[in-house]
């Protein structure tokens, strides 16, 4: 009972990142009807930006770690998302018009030109993650000693979660991107800058698979620059378990796959890790290809 | 002159639609184009709230140019549109609706009296403000487009084929409807129809197009009893 309890909380703050980085899949799709193929290595970014602020800025020397964690939360997912919006606009909105298959090749473009980025600037090796930031590293709770990391992950991917949940299905700018999603054309005529919301989903996407990447990189230590390869497709299965496109989907099908994966790694074996990943998404794309809560994919493609 | 059309010529890839399009709309009028399957109407339409580029030719309204803005900036300046088949956002709710054909506002107040106008105007939406517009009949669903067009409080209101896959009944009520706001709000309306009748009956001008030209222009009355229009689109008699 007790290691099922472990398992479950490594499996929900796995989930909870593959569930920030689906969201970011997700959203794209659902205004461009688009895979943003590089949207892993911006994942991989926020996992090096994390790494710069700890190793070479040294953040936790001057502020205490709970101001330096939010410190580099917000520094990642700013600098994410601003090489979220220049990616939009230099490999996507120019082929907003294109044939489809430009636009991915584009997006294949984008990976590549990261991820050699990274590998540039921090070379190819691994880098490692230093440790302290939690100064206390369990949390005692019903007699469980659970590591308290792995909990400050899945609250943070929680707590973001349902922000974005109340942005999306609130306000009225959730409201204009779900209407994008819908119908381009119409959301136009009705006077909303499909621009400006293309934008926006290229700040909040990024800003999330961003901060996802600087998570794994507290929860696990070691960080590659191919690390968004893996994690990526991992997210994308997720975001067509849930069904692509939609958002409470990707939150679902994160969490899921999450939990899957550590109770596959557990009780069947630490092989099945990644491959239960494939069974899953090729189980949906035969049973159920729109996901557990998609719906018209017909009409979408 | 509210809205002036010059020339309008419109391509779909090497495929001409508008061979040169010349109309024009008086501030308080209502004026329709009438006109069979695939003559052009839409894209008129579609151009003038610059959804379409057009390749030559200009549109101005209230003396600006306006066939280079973006549909939104169109749409600011108070051109509103409820296209053809409704486009509604199914998947959201009534009042979502309604609040995004007021995305131009800035406003506040402006827009939640402008809400309640709508449902004054239309007052089974406000009874199901909270249902998704999917759900809609048929006739709600044309009242909920017409409201969320209307919310941006537009000076032209551009109608296509609001009449499309109603009851008789129903299409009397909204050209009504059409009517009121005319009179009471003032809003000026270009109406595409193929009801030839149920337009004419609202419309002080028409204008009937063909394969992409406009190939008349009369007062409604004189459409009424022209021969043709009536073997064309009057069923006739
Ligand atoms: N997106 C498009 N691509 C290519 N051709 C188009 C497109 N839209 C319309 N056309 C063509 O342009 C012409 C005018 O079409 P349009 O939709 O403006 O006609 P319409 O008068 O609105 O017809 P309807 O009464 O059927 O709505 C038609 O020949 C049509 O086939
Ligand atoms: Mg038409």
């Amino acid at each position: 009972m007790e290691n099922f309890l472990q398992q479950l909380l490594n499996g929900l703050s796995l989930g909870g990142i593959y569930a920030l980085i689906a969201l970011g899949y997700t959203m794209v799709y659902g205004v461009l009807k688009l895979i943003n193929f590089a949207h892993g290595d911006l994942f991989t970014i926020g996992a090096y930006v994390g790494f710069t602020l700890l190793v070479s800025v040294g953040i936790t020397d001057s502020v205490d770690p709970m101001a330096a964690l939010i410190i580099m939360g917000a520094t990642v997912m700013l600098f994410v998302a601003t090489l979220g919006v220049g990616l939009e606009r230099a490999a996507y909105r120019p082929l907003r018009h294109s044939p489809r298959l430009s636009a991915v090749v584009s997006a294949l473009g984008a990976s590549i030109f990261f991820q050699n980025a990274v590998m540039l600037i921090y070379g190819a090796r691994f880098h490692v993650y230093p440790q302290g930031l939690f100064t206390k590293s369990t949390l005692s709770l019903f007699g469980l000693y659970l590591p308290l990391v792995k909990v400050f992950v899945l609250m943070v991917s929680l707590v973001v979660m349902t922000l974005l949940y109340f942005f999306i299905q609130k306000t009225l700018t959730g409201a204009a991107i779900r209407a994008v999603a819908i119908d381009h054309n119409a959301a136009r005529l009705v006077g909303i800058n499909v621009d400006k919301v293309v934008t926006i989903v290229f700040v909040v996407g990024p800003a999330l698979g961003g901060l996802a990447g600087l998570m794994v990189g507290l929860l696990y230590g070691q960080i590659t620059f191919t690390m968004g390869w893996l994690y990526g497709l991992k997210a994308f299965t997720a975001a067509i378990l849930g069904g692509i496109g939609n958002i409470p989907g990707a939150m679902l099908g994160g969490i899921i796959l999450g939990i899957i994966e550590s109770m596959a790694s557990a009780y069947l074996s630490i092989a099945w890790k990644d491959a239960v990943t494939f069974v899953v998404l090729i189980l949906i794309l035969t049973i159920r290809p729109t996901g557990i809560l998609g719906e018209r994919i017909a009409e979408k493609v | 002159m509210l809205l002036k059309v010059e020339g309008l010529v419109v391509k779909y890839g090497h495929i001409e639609a508008l061979h040169g399009i010349d109309l024009h709309v008086e501030e308080g009028e209502v004026v329709t184009i009438l006109g069979a399957n695939g003559a052009g109407k839409s894209t008129t339409l579609l151009t003038i709230s610059g959804l379409i580029r057009p390749e030559k030719g200009s549109i101005s309204f209230n003396h600006k140019p306006i066939h280079k803005l973006q549909p939104h900036e169109i749409v600011r300046l108070g051109i509103a549109q409820v296209p053809e088949g409704r486009r509604l956002f199914g998947t959201l709710t009534v009042r979502e609706n309604l609040l995004l054909g007021a995305i131009t506002q800035k406003d506040k107040q402006g827009v939640a009296r402008m809400e309640d106008r709508i449902y004054n105007l239309f007052p089974i939406l406000k009874e199901r403000s909270s249902q998704l517009a999917g759900t809609l009949s048929g006739g709600e669903q044309q009242m909920l487009a017409i409201g969320r067009a209307l919310m941006s409080r537009p000076k032209l209101l551009l109608l296509d084929e609001p009449s499309l896959g109603l009851a008789p009944l129903l299409v009397k009520s909204i050209f009504e409807t059409l009517e009121e706001i005319n009179r009471n709000e003032g809003v000026t309306v270009l109406l595409v129809e193929q009801n030839a009748r149920a337009a004419l009956s609202i419309a002080h001008r028409g204008y009937v197009m063909e394969t992409g030209r406009i190939v008349l222009s009369e007062e409604a009355k004189s459409l009424l009893v022209n021969p043709d229009v009536k073997k064309a689109y009057l069923g006739g008699h």
